[in-house]
C-alpha cells in the first residue's frame, strides 16, 4: 500500500519557509514522517531557503565576531541535544554513522531514537526508517506529541452517528482535530470556507473525488462539497486541519457548530 | 518559465556576461566550487574538532546573511543582530547534528534562522517530521557530501538567472511574506528549478533507507 495523494508544493514551500499555521504544520510534519516523496521535496525547498539566505547579507556590528567568540562554550553532545531545536534536526538529526566522532559514535543510535520518539511512549518505535506507515494504534512522532500518547490516549467527543472527534491544541489561525469515522459511515456533507487538509492515519475513506488510504492527504478548498464515507470493514481515523470553521449542511445544524468547536 | 538546471551547463564554466550576480563569491564561476566545499569542511571542523577558527570563518560568512534574512523577514535591525548571534551559537552548540550528506551548511543555517524567526514572530510551536534513522552502515560517501554542498551554489546561480519578478516571488515566500494560499495563487513560481533536486534527494533517501 503506497501513498497516492501528497502535499502540494505550496504547502511544502510554506512549511519550509515557516509560514504555515501550527495546525497545518502538524499535518505536514505528520505526513512527511510517513512519506519519502514529500520528505525529499521538503529538503529541496529548504535548499531554496538556503540559497535565499545566501543572497541576504547586511553588515554586522563591529564587535559582532568578538562577541560571538566570547559566547562559545562546550558544544552539546548529540544524545543530549533536546527536541526543542527542531529545524536543526529536521533532517540532520538521525545521523548514525558517527563512528569517526570518538565521543558521539558509540551512542549515536540511542541518540537518534530518543530524538524520534522521546516525548511519549512511542519511544518503542525504533525502526522509523524501515516502516513509517503507522500500524494500528501507532502514530508518527509529531502527532504523538500533540495527543500526549497513542490513539488509546485520545479523548474523543461524539459528533453523532458514531462519528467522533478530538480537537488538538494549536495556536490561532487554524485548528487541528482527529476524526474517527466508523466503518462504512458517512461524514455529514460539508463545505469549507478556507482550506481543509485531511490526512488518513488508519483505514480509508472515499468521496466523489477519489479513495484515500493511510498516508494520503486530501486538500479541499472552498469549492469542494463532499461526503466522505469510511471504507467498510475498518474505522477510518484521520487528522484534519482547517483554517476556517467547517459548515455542515446536513445532520449538524450550523447553529450548533460553536458547541462542537469545529 | 520553467527552468531546468540541466540546461545550465557548464554550471561552473565561463559565465555569460549578462548574468546578474547579486551575491559575490559563491556565484563566481571558480570560487563557487571552492567556497561551498570549504563551508562543509569548516562545519565538519567545528563538529568534529570544536575548531574555533573554523567557527569564526563560518560566522564571518553566515552571520551577516542571517541578520539580513531576518531583517528582510521584518525583524528590526538590533533584534536581527542579536538573533544572528543566537543562530550562530546554535550552529556551534548543535554542530553534532550537522550531516553534510543531507544538507549544505547554508541550508542548515537557514533552517535554524527560520525557526528563530518563528520564535520571534509567533511563539507558536513548529511540529517537525520524525527523524529518519539512516541505519548503522550509512557512512556518507564523498560524492554525496560534495553534491549536497554544491546544491546551494547551483540554486544561487539559478535564482540569479531568473527574471527579477520570479526571483522576488521566491524571496518573498522564504522571507515569510506569502501565505500558502498566496503561494498557490502564484503561477509564476519557477519550481522546475528544483525538481531535479527533488528527484536526487528522493533517490538518496531510498538508497540510504533500503
Ligand atoms: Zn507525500
Amino acid at each position: 500500500m503506497s501513498i497516492r495523494h501528497h502535499l502540494s508544493d505550496p504547502l511544502l514551500i510554506a512549511y519550509a519557509a515557516g509560514t504555515l499555521p501550527e495546525a497545518f504544520s502538524l499535518l505536514v510534519a505528520t505526513h512527511v514522517s510517513m512519506c519519502d516523496t514529500c520528505r525529499a521535496a521538503l529538503a529541496a525547498f529548504e535548499t531554496v531557503g538556503g540559497a535565499v539566505l545566501q543572497d541576504s547579507a547586511v553588515p554586522l556590528a563591529e564587535d559582532a565576531l568578538a562577541a560571538a567568540m566570547a559566547r562559545l562554550g562546550a558544544p552539546e553532545k548529540r544524545e543530549a541535544i533536546a527536541k526543542s531545536d527542531a529545524g536543526a534536526k529536521s533532517d540532520a538529526g538521525a545521523k548514525s554513522d558517527a563512528g569517526a566522532k570518538s565521543d558521539a559514535g558509540a551512542k549515536s543510535d540511542a541518540g537518534a531514537k530518543s530524538d524520534a520518539g522521546a516525548k511519549s511512549d512511542a519511544g518503542a518505535k525504533s525502526d522509523a526508517g524501515a516502516k513509517r506507515l503507522p500500524k494500528p494504534g501507532d502514530l508518527p512522532a509529531p502527532l504523538l506529541d500533540y495527543i500526549g500518547g497513542d490513539l488509546t490516549a485520545v479523548k474523543w467527543r461524539s459528533l453523532g452517528m458514531g462519528v467522533r472527534q478530538a480537537i488538538l491544541p494549536t495556536s490561532k489561525g487554524a485548528s487541528a482535530r482527529l476524526l474517527y469515522i466508523p466503518a462504512g459511515q458517512a461524514v455529514p456533507d460539508h463545505g469549507h470556507r478556507g482550506t481543509e487538509l485531511t490526512l488518513v492515519l488508519q483505514g480509508a475513506f472515499r468521496d466523489a473525488t477519489d479513495r484515500f488510504g493511510p498516508g494520503d492527504v486530501e486538500i479541499a478548498d472552498e469549492d469542494l462539497q463532499h461526503i466522505p464515507v469510511a471504507d467498510a470493514g475498518e474505522p477510518c481515523i484521520c487528522l484534519a486541519a482547517t483554517d476556517a470553521p467547517l459548515r455542515f449542511s446536513a445532520l449538524i445544524p450550523r447553529l450548533l457548530q460553536p458547541l462542537f468547536r469545529i | 518559465m520553467l527552468l531546468d538546471l540541466t540546461l545550465h551547463q557548464p554550471i561552473y564554466g565561463p559565465k555569460p556576461a549578462n548574468r546578474r550576480m547579486s551575491w559575490r563569491g559563491v556565484a563566481n564561476s571558480v570560487t563557487g566550487r571552492i567556497e561551498q566545499t570549504d563551508f562543509t569542511a569548516l562545519m565538519l571542523a567545528v563538529r568534529d574538532q570544536q575548531d574555533r577558527a573554523a567557527f569564526a570563518a563560518l560566522f564571518q560568512h553566515f552571520a551577516p546573511r542571517v541578520k539580513g534574512f531576518l531583517m528582510k523577514s521584518g525583524t528590526e535591525a538590533a533584534l536581527a543582530e542579536d538573533c544572528a548571534q543566537d543562530v550562530m551559537a546554535v550552529l556551534w552548540n548543535k554542530a553534532a547534528q550537522f550531516d553534510p550528506a543531507r544538507a549544505s551548511v547554508a541550508t542548515w543555517v537557514f533552517t535554524i534562522a527560520r525557526n528563530r524567526r518563528i520564535d520571534i514572530a509567533r511563539r507558536a510551536r513548529r511540529p517537525e517530521p520524525e527523524v529518519l534513522d539512516w541505519g548503522p552502515d550509512t557512512e556518507p560517501d564523498q560524492a554525496e557530501i560534495y553534491e549536497a554542498g554544491q546544491e546551494t551554489a547551483r540554486l544561487v546561480a539559478a535564482l540569479s538567472d531568473l527574471p527579477e519578478k520570479q526571483r522576488a516571488l521566491i524571496q518573498r515566500a522564504f522571507y515569510g511574506e506569502l501565505s500558502h494560499s498566496e503561494i498557490a495563487a502564484e503561477t509564476g513560481l519557477p519550481l522546475g528549478t528544483i525538481k531535479s533536486r527533488i528527484r536526487l534527494a528522493l533517490e538518496r533517501l531510498r538508497q540510504n533507507l533500503s
